[in-house]
């Protein structure tokens, strides 16, 4: 017995090979893999076919040229808010970029207004406080469980229904909230903002690299040198040296009273305003709920380490608790920030000229539905794109090295 | 601090410790939640004040001065407070938007039924085949209500459907049609053929990285382009079907999600048992899938609830829109915002129980893992 099963083993023979046919063949998980991809690459092949051609024939019998060869014509309407200079005898090009801009500046603002917003209600949701906690929830439950559409609405009709400039409820005399929006105190500046940006790119670079220098300090010496205030110094500064030496000068603008509307400051159009705390006051409340868990995702035995080693409350937060939050947070958060973009598109609801309303007027006026329904499409998703890759990057950086 | 005593035996002269603090007493219970440091004092201090500087003038606005009922707005707008009497005036509009008005009942028989089995669709005890069937027999009464034709009712085009009706049967149709389109995309991009993965990676994605409101535009705008001649589909029906591939696309990923937290194991096993791909994924695989995948399910059909408020921008009268437009009377056209809130209260209602019950139901399988 035990000669036989030290031997090696016997090799079994390999099966015979299927005769060459139909049903063989069809009985191959690989062929039969590829005769279904094949049925359904050439049905959706088909149906697309098909339905171009339904479109280019139905073009054609209206008379109507494809291509993007309007982008250059003349678009001949105006836009009511725009960041760079338009007109009725500009391209529809610019009316694109004119739409792409306002949609990005309500996006930016409402990202930086939820962020905060939501940091503040998240954190209040787990405060000691009973206070503040039932205050946040109440928060979070009133505006996530109702549509954003409703809100934005809702906003709008509210500061439409503020009383006219005349009447404007005033803070202190210097900002002024009316049914034409919201007016606030402005600079005025001939300065060079590339210069000012530059330096304050510049500043931040090297406030960062003062903070690299006393953590390189404190790791290898264990002294800690408080370097906050030279940073701060080096990010206010910076533009203010560059300003200063381009030799800008600069008025404070108040808005006053003239007529029937406000003059000078910057004025924050109603419609701006109604799709900003839309927008903003509805992702805060989904922000808040990942700061939220975010935080909550943290062990108490980080914590319970960290008071072991006499961190203070503020260190704990700063050093062990945020850094790890921060991990669970970034992708629930960046999929909030692409929908502030896609969500901007509401201000077609209520007159704001984004992308997507500004796309409307572009198709009744031109008549080219494909091409502009296409481009506008594009935009979008590039948009979508580029925010999921730098958080994927962001995200890539902040993970947990592993050996 | 004192040496610390090694010996187990009692020192004689250490004083007697003072009992531990109650902490049953209201003033314990006051300090912990509201003065437990200095920060929290301050908070607590501003919350109050905030509140007490809105409260009683909300509540003065919305109640004390507010005008309940009437049918003239001159009364409104002789009263400081709230005009709620818009409601009572306005409500047929705002609830049934464009239907036809003599017609209403159906509309009323078309919530009741859909919010009615809804509501029984809730106890655990009665899921069973029997209420597919309840559903499917809704379907049927719902469309017959609503299309009439038959029975001697009233034939009503989509085109005139509008309000709550339609709001609520934009929102079954969307999510019973979504489901089984998003296991079906999930499933596909799972699969381990390339091309049917990447067309379902590629459909994922883009309706993913696009603004609801462009899809329903297209299908408003190109579907009639794109069909050969003579064949139309009514607006409904477009909005229908690109609001059904939206939530499809984000079922997907959630059903994904699932698909993936599936362990190996239980994969191996049904291929080892001999189970074909089918077989595997309804009988062994999807169940688990599902269970998984409920909670973060049931926040895609909210958020499919809070979407259908969309369709009123491709020119559908759904609730909203069905609102704005009863508020163009310019007699009570200053009193939108009580309109709006009225809606606003209802939207919150609706929303606010689904998300509570999913609460619940997460809560319920929590128990059994």
């Amino acid at each position: 017995m035990t000669d036989q099963s030290l031997a090696a083993p016997r090799r079994r023979p390999p099966p015979p090979r299927p005769p060459l046919s139909l049903s063989g063949a069809w009985n191959n998980v690989a062929v039969r893999g590829w005769v279904y991809q094949a049925i359904v690459v050439l049905g959706v092949l088909g149906t697309g076919v098909f339905l171009i051609g339904n479109a280019q024939d139905a073009l054609s019998k209206q008379g109507i040229s494809t291509g993007f060869g309007f982008l250059t014509q003349i678009g001949g309407f105006d836009i009511g808010e725009k960041l760079i200079a338009f007109g009725s005898n500009d391209t529809f090009l610019r009316a694109y970029a004119v739409a792409v801009l306002n949609t990005l500046k309500v996006a930016v603002a409402s990202v930086v207004l939820s962020t905060v917003i939501g940091v503040l209600v998240g954190v209040g949701r787990l405060s000691s406080n009973l206070l503040i906690r039932r205050l946040a929830s109440i928060y979070v439950e009133v505006f996530r469980n109702t549509p954003q559409l409703v809100q934005l609405i809702f906003w709008y009709t509210l500061i439409t229904a503020l009383p006219r400039p005349r009447d404007a409820i005033s803070v202190g005399g210097v900002v002024f909230l009316s049914n034409r929006g919201l007016l606030l105190p402005w600079v005025d500046t001939d300065a060079s903002l590339l210069a000012i940006g530059l330096a304050f790119v510049a500043g931040c670079i090297g406030a960062w690299a003062v903070g690299r220098w006393a953590e390189a300090r404190r790791r290898a010496s264990g002294v800690r040198h408080s370097v906050f205030g030279w940073q701060l110094a080096l990010v206010i500064g910076a533009p203010l040296a560059a300003s200063w030496m381009t030799g800008a000068s600069y008025t404070l603008s108040i808005p006053v009273l003239r007529g029937f509307n406000f003059r000078g400051g910057m004025a924050l159009s109603p419609e701006f305003l109604a799709l900003l705390l839309g927008l903003s006051l509805y992702i805060a409340a989904f922000i808040a709920e990942i700061v939220r868990s975010g935080i909550q995702s943290i062990s108490r035995g980080q914590i319970e380490a960290a008071r072991t080693i006499g961190l203070g409350p503020l260190d704990t937060y700063r050093r062990i608790i945020f850094p790890q939050a921060l991990r669970v947070m970034i992708p629930p958060a960046a999929g909030q920030y692409v929908r502030v973009v896609k969500n901007s598109s509401l201000g077609v609801a209520i007159g704001y000229p984004e992308l997507f309303s500004v796309n409307n007027t572009i198709v009744t006026l031109s008549g080219h539905t494909v091409e502009a329904i296409a481009i506008m499409m594009s935009i979008y998703l590039a948009i979508s794109f580029v925010i999921a890759a730098l958080m994927n990057l962001y995200n890539h950086f902040v993970q947990i090295k592993d050996r | 601090m004192a040496p610390i005593c090694i010996s187990s035996a009692k020192p004689t002269h250490a004083p007697p410790r003072p009992p531990p603090q109650r902490t049953d007493s209201w003033s314990h219970w006051l300090r912990r939640n509201f003065f437990q440091n200095a920060g929290s004092a301050v908070m607590t201090a501003l919350a109050l004040w905030a509140l007490f500087v809105t409260v009683p003038r909300l509540v003065r606005w919305a109640f004390v001065n507010a005008v309940w009922y009437t049918q003239d707005a001159a009364d409104c707008h002789a009263a400081a407070g709230a005009c709620w009497a818009i409601v009572p005036e306005k409500y047929r509009v705002m609830l049934f938007g464009t239907f036809p008005y003599e017609e209403h009942w159906r509309g009323v028989l078309v919530i009741a039924i859909v919010l009615g089995l809804s509501a029984l669709s809730t106890i655990r005890r009665l899921w069973s085949y029997w209420l597919c069937v309840a559903w499917l027999v809704a379907t049927a009464a719902v469309f017959t209500l609503l299309l009439g034709g038959v029975f001697g009712l009233r034939p009503i085009g989509t085109h005139e459907w509008g309000g709550l009706p339609l709001t609520l049967v934009m929102f079954v149709g969307t999510v019973v049609g979504g489901i089984p389109a998003g296991i079906l995309l999930a499933l596909g991009r799972r699969s381990k053929m390339p091309a049917i993965s990447a067309l379902c990676v590629g459909f994922i994605e883009i309706v993913r990285g696009l603004p609801l409101v462009t899809v329903l535009f297209m299908a408003s705008l190109m579907f009639p382009l794109f069909m050969p001649e003579g064949v139309t589909i009514d607006k409904f029906l477009r909005a229908q079907i690109a609001m059904t591939l939206f939530f499809a696309a984000y079922a997907a990923e959630v059903v994904r999600g699932g698909l993936q937290a599936i362990p190996r194991g239980q994969y191996e096993a049904a291929d080892t048992v001999g189970l074909n791909y089918w077989q595997k994924m309804t009988r062994i695989i999807l169940p688990q899938v599902m269970r998984i995948v409920l909670p973060s399910m049931m926040n895609e059909i909210i958020r499919a609830f809070k979407n259908t408020t969309f369709v009123g921008i491709i020119g559908l009268f759904d609730v909203l829109r069905a609102t704005s437009t009863a508020i163009q009377d310019p007699v009570w056209v200053r009193y939108s915002i009580e309109a709006y809130l009225f809606i606003f209260i209802l939207y919150f209602v609706l929303c606010f129980a689904m998300s509570k019950y999913s609460e619940r139901v997460e809560r319920d399988l929590a128990v059994g893992r």
